[in-house]
C-alpha cells in the first residue's frame, strides 16, 4: 500500500431532480463527498440504505451522471466523460453488483459470463477457454465450471464467479456493492477472504460498500461513515472503531448486534427518524436525531475538520468513551 | 398450546434433473407467545419452509409427508386453498424483507390499511382509527397526518415499521418475519427488533424470524433453529445455541461470525467445502462432506438427538460437546 492516491474524489454531488410539471425540484442523493482512495488498500463505505453509498460507487464508475465536483482516476478526470471515452476507463476500475445470481445473464454459461469483458472490450488475441480457466482457478472455483449456468451456482460459488468478472481485465480497482450481502457468515468469510487475497496478489485497490460493520471492521484499511449523502466522520479504520468522534458512528458501533444471547448493550439510542432528503434540517443534518445536539448545531453545518488521519464533520467531536447526557443534563 | 407443530415435513420440487428434495424431514415447534429464529445460508430452505407454511409453494413444488399443525387444530398441509386464505392475514401474517415491496406506490398509506381490514365488519371510521392506533403503536410521529402519505415519503425504517404495523392490524396468531431487518443500518436494526418484541408481547403472538444475522438471531428470539441444506440440524432455546452447540456444523458457523473475532484478522475463517447436490442428497449426514468429526458412522442418516431440555441435534456425536472431545 503507498501513499499515492488512485482514486481521488473531490466535493462530488449527485442530484436527481423530483416532482411533476409544475413544482420541479432537486434532491442530493449525494452531497458534497471528498475522499482519495490508495493503490493497494481496501476503503469502505457505510451508512444505513438511502445514505447514498450505491450512488455514489455508481457516480465513481461513471453510471451515474455527477452535477458538481471532480473525479480523477489514475490521473485522468473521468466525470463527464461519455460512453465511448469511459470504456477504456472501466478496463482499469471494475464493479462487483449486489444481488450476485441477479447480476448474472441467467442463459449465459460461467464460461461466458467470465470471459464476456474480453469480448465487450474487443479484446483479441487471448484463448478465452484459456482465460476462463486462469480466472475459474484465481477465484477458486473448478475448472469444470464453464459449462454451468448461474442457476446452477450457489450464492457464494455465484459471488466467486462475479469476483472472477470484475478482475478478467487486470483492473486497478474493485468497486464492491454489498459484496456479501445475503450469504451466511461462512460463505461471507470466504467472499472476503478471496478479495483480500486477490487484492495482495494483483496489488489491486478496493472500495467495498456495506452496512455490516463486523465486515468493515476486519477487512478495510480506512473507512467513511455516510448520513444523508454526506461524509460524518472518515479515517483508518481501527482508529474510528476505537474512538469514534462522530455522535453518528458512535450510535452506529453501539448499535451493532452481537452474537451473544448474555451480551448486556450500553446502546446509543438515537430519537427521531431519519430525515426525509427533500427537507434536509438546517445546520448540522444529524442534529435532529443526535443525543448531544448544543443549538449551535441547528443554527449552522459542520465542515470537516481534519484531525490526523481522520475527518469529522461535527461541531462538538466525541471524547473517547462518551456517553449521552441524560435529559437533566441536556435540559439544563 | 403450540402455535405452530412442524412435524416430518419433506418438500421436493420436481425440476428438469429430477427431483430436488429440498426440505427433509424437517421438524420444530412454534410455542405460543415466544419468538423462534431461523438461520442459516441462502439456499437452505428458508424461503422454501415459509412457503409451504403459508400453501404458497411454486407450482412444481409438494409437500410429500410431514403435518403444520397451526394451533392445534388446522393441519396446514390438508387444506385447500380457500381455507388457507382465511388464514393467511388475520391468523398467519408476513413481513418481507422489503417494505417497499409490500407497501403499493400509487396507493395512500392509510388507505391501504383500511383496504386490508375488508374482512372486518366496522365502519370505515373505525378502521381509519384503528390504522392510526397501529401506526402509534409502531412509533410513526403524526400518526393521522401520515394516513394521508405515500409509501416513498416515509424512510427506509420507517415504511419498515407501518409494514409491520399492517402484518399486526389482524392481531395475528402467528408473525412470520423473512429478514425484515436485513436492508436497515444498525442503529434502525436496532429500534425495528426492539419494537418486534414490545408489540409480540403487545399482541401476545408468536413469531417466527428469518434472518442469516447471528447477532439479530441472538438478541431477538427466545428459541433458534438452525437448517442446513433443507434440514433442521439443532434446535434449543438461544442460549443452548449460541453458548453450547452441539452440531458441528452450528459450532463452526458461530466461530465464522467476524463479529466473534475480537482481533482484526484479515483472513476469516470458513468452512471448507460445498453443500451436497439436493437432487442427490447423501444418504447418511447431510454435513458428513465438511464435517471435522466425521467419522464412520457418518455414512448413515443420523438421528435427532435429544441432549435435554428440548435442545436437539441432528448428529451421532451430539452427546459430546467438542471442548470435551478436545480435551479428552
Amino acid at each position: 500500500m503507498s501513499d499515492d492516491p488512485i482514486l481521488t474524489v473531490r466535493d462530488v454531488q449527485v442530484s436527481f431532480p423530483v416532482g411533476g410539471l409544475r413544482k420541479r425540484d432537486a434532491i442530493l442523493g449525494v452531497a458534497g463527498v471528498s475522499f482519495d482512495v490508495r493503490r493497494g488498500e481496501t476503503f469502505a463505505l457505510v451508512g444505513e440504505s438511502g445514505s447514498g453509498k450505491t450512488t455514489l460507487a455508481r457516480a465513481v464508475n461513471g453510471l451515474q451522471a455527477i452535477s458538481n465536483g471532480e473525479i480523477t482516476f489514475e490521473g485522468q478526470r473521468i466525470d463527464g466523460l461519455d460512453r465511448k471515452s469511459m470504456k477504456p476507463v472501466r478496463k482499469r476500475m471494475s464493479m462487483m453488483f449486489q444481488d450476485p445470481v441477479g447480476s448474472l445473464s441467467p442463459r449465459m454459461t460461467v464460461g461466458d459470463l467470465v470471459t464476456e469483458p474480453f469480448r465487450i472490450h474487443g479484446i483479441e488475441g487471448r484463448n478465452l477457454r484459456d482465460e476462463a480457466a486462469r480466472l475459474l482457478s484465481l477465484v477458486g472455483l473448478p475448472t469444470d465450471f464453464v459449462s454451468r449456468f448461474p442457476h446452477q451456482l450457489s450464492g457464494g460459488q455465484a459471488r466467486r464467479v462475479g469476483v472472477a468478472r470484475a478482475i478478467a481485465l487486470d483492473p486497478a480497482l474493485i468497486i464492491a456493492d454489498e459484496p456479501t450481502a445475503g450469504l451466511d457468515v461462512s460463505v461471507q468469510g470466504e467472499v472476503l477472504n478471496l478479495l483480500n487475497d486477490l487484492r495482495e496478489r494483483l496489488g489491486l485497490a478496493m472500495m467495498i460498500i456495506t452496512h455490516n460493520l463486523h465486515v468493515v471492521h476486519h477487512v478495510a484499511d480506512r473507512t467513511a461513515v455516510m448520513y444523508l449523502g454526506r461524509f460524518v466522520e472518515a479515517g483508518d479504520t481501527e482508529e474510528v472503531f476505537g474512538a469514534p468522534r462522530h455522535p453518528y458512528t458512535a450510535a452506529l458501533l453501539s448499535a451493532n448486534p452481537e452474537p451473544d444471547p448474555d451480551k448486556t448493550h450500553d446502546r446509543i439510542t438515537l430519537p427521531a427518524e431519519v430525515p426525509s432528503l427533500l427537507a434536509r434540517p438546517p445546520g448540522c443534518e444529524f442534529h435532529t436525531r443526535c443525543p448531544w445536539a448544543q443549538p449551535a448545531c441547528s443554527a449552522k453545518a459542520p465542515t470537516p475538520t481534519q484531525e490526523g488521519t481522520r475527518a469529522v464533520a461535527c461541531h462538538f467531536p466525541l471524547e473517547p468513551g462518551a456517553r449521552p447526557p441524560t435529559q437533566s443534563e441536556s435540559a439544563a | 398450546m403450540t402455535t405452530l407443530a412442524i412435524d416430518g415435513l419433506n418438500v421436493t420440487f420436481s425440476t428438469e434433473d429430477g427431483p430436488l428434495h429440498a426440505l427433509k424431514n424437517v421438524s420444530f415447534d412454534v410455542p405460543e407467545n415466544r419468538i423462534v429464529g431461523i438461520v442459516g445460508e441462502s439456499g437452505c430452505g428458508k424461503s422454501t419452509l415459509i412457503n409451504a407454511i403459508l400453501g404458497l409453494l411454486a407450482d412444481n413444488g409438494s409437500i410429500d409427508s410431514g403435518s403444520i399443525l397451526f394451533q392445534g387444530r388446522d393441519d396446514l398441509t390438508k387444506l385447500g386453498p380457500a381455507q388457507m386464505r382465511d388464514l393467511r392475514g388475520p391468523k398467519i401474517s408476513t413481513v418481507f424483507q422489503d417494505p417497499m415491496g409490500a407497501l403499493n406506490p400509487v396507493i395512500s398509506v392509510g388507505q391501504q390499511m383500511i383496504n386490508i381490514q375488508y374482512r372486518s365488519d366496522i365502519s370505515k371510521q373505525e378502521k381509519a382509527q384503528r390504522a392510526v392506533d397501529m401506526l402509534e403503536l409502531v412509533r410513526i410521529p403524526d400518526a393521522r397526518a401520515a394516513l394521508a402519505r405515500y409509501p416513498h415519503q416515509f424512510s427506509g425504517g420507517m415504511k419498515q415499521r407501518i409494514a409491520i404495523a399492517m402484518a399486526l392490524m389482524m392481531e395475528p396468531a402467528l408473525l412470520i418475519a423473512d429478514e425484515p431487518t436485513t436492508a436497515l443500518d444498525a442503529t434502525l436494526e436496532v429500534t425495528t427488533i426492539e419494537l418486534l418484541k414490545d408489540l409480540q408481547q403487545q399482541i401476545g403472538c408468536s413469531v417466527l424470524f428469518i434472518s442469516h444475522h447471528l447477532g439479530v438471531i441472538a438478541e431477538l428470539c427466545d428459541d433458534v433453529v438452525v437448517m442446513y441444506a433443507g434440514e433442521v440440524v439443532e434446535r434449543g432455546t438461544v442460549r443452548q445455541i449460541f453458548n453450547d452447540p452441539r452440531h458441528p456444523y452450528t459450532a463452526r458457523l458461530l466461530e465464522c461470525d467476524p463479529a466473534r473475532q475480537s482481533e482484526r484478522t484479515r483472513s476469516l475463517p470458513t468452512i471448507p467445502g460445498e453443500i451436497p447436490d439436493l437432487r442427490a442428497r447423501p444418504r447418511g449426514c447431510i454435513f458428513a462432506n465438511r464435517c471435522h468429526r466425521v467419522h464412520d458412522a457418518c455414512a448413515a442418516p443420523p438421528p435427532d438427538h435429544d441432549v435435554g431440555d428440548g435442545h436437539v441435534a441432528r448428529c451421532f456425536v451430539a452427546n459430546v460437546p467438542e471442548t470435551v472431545e478436545a480435551t479428552a
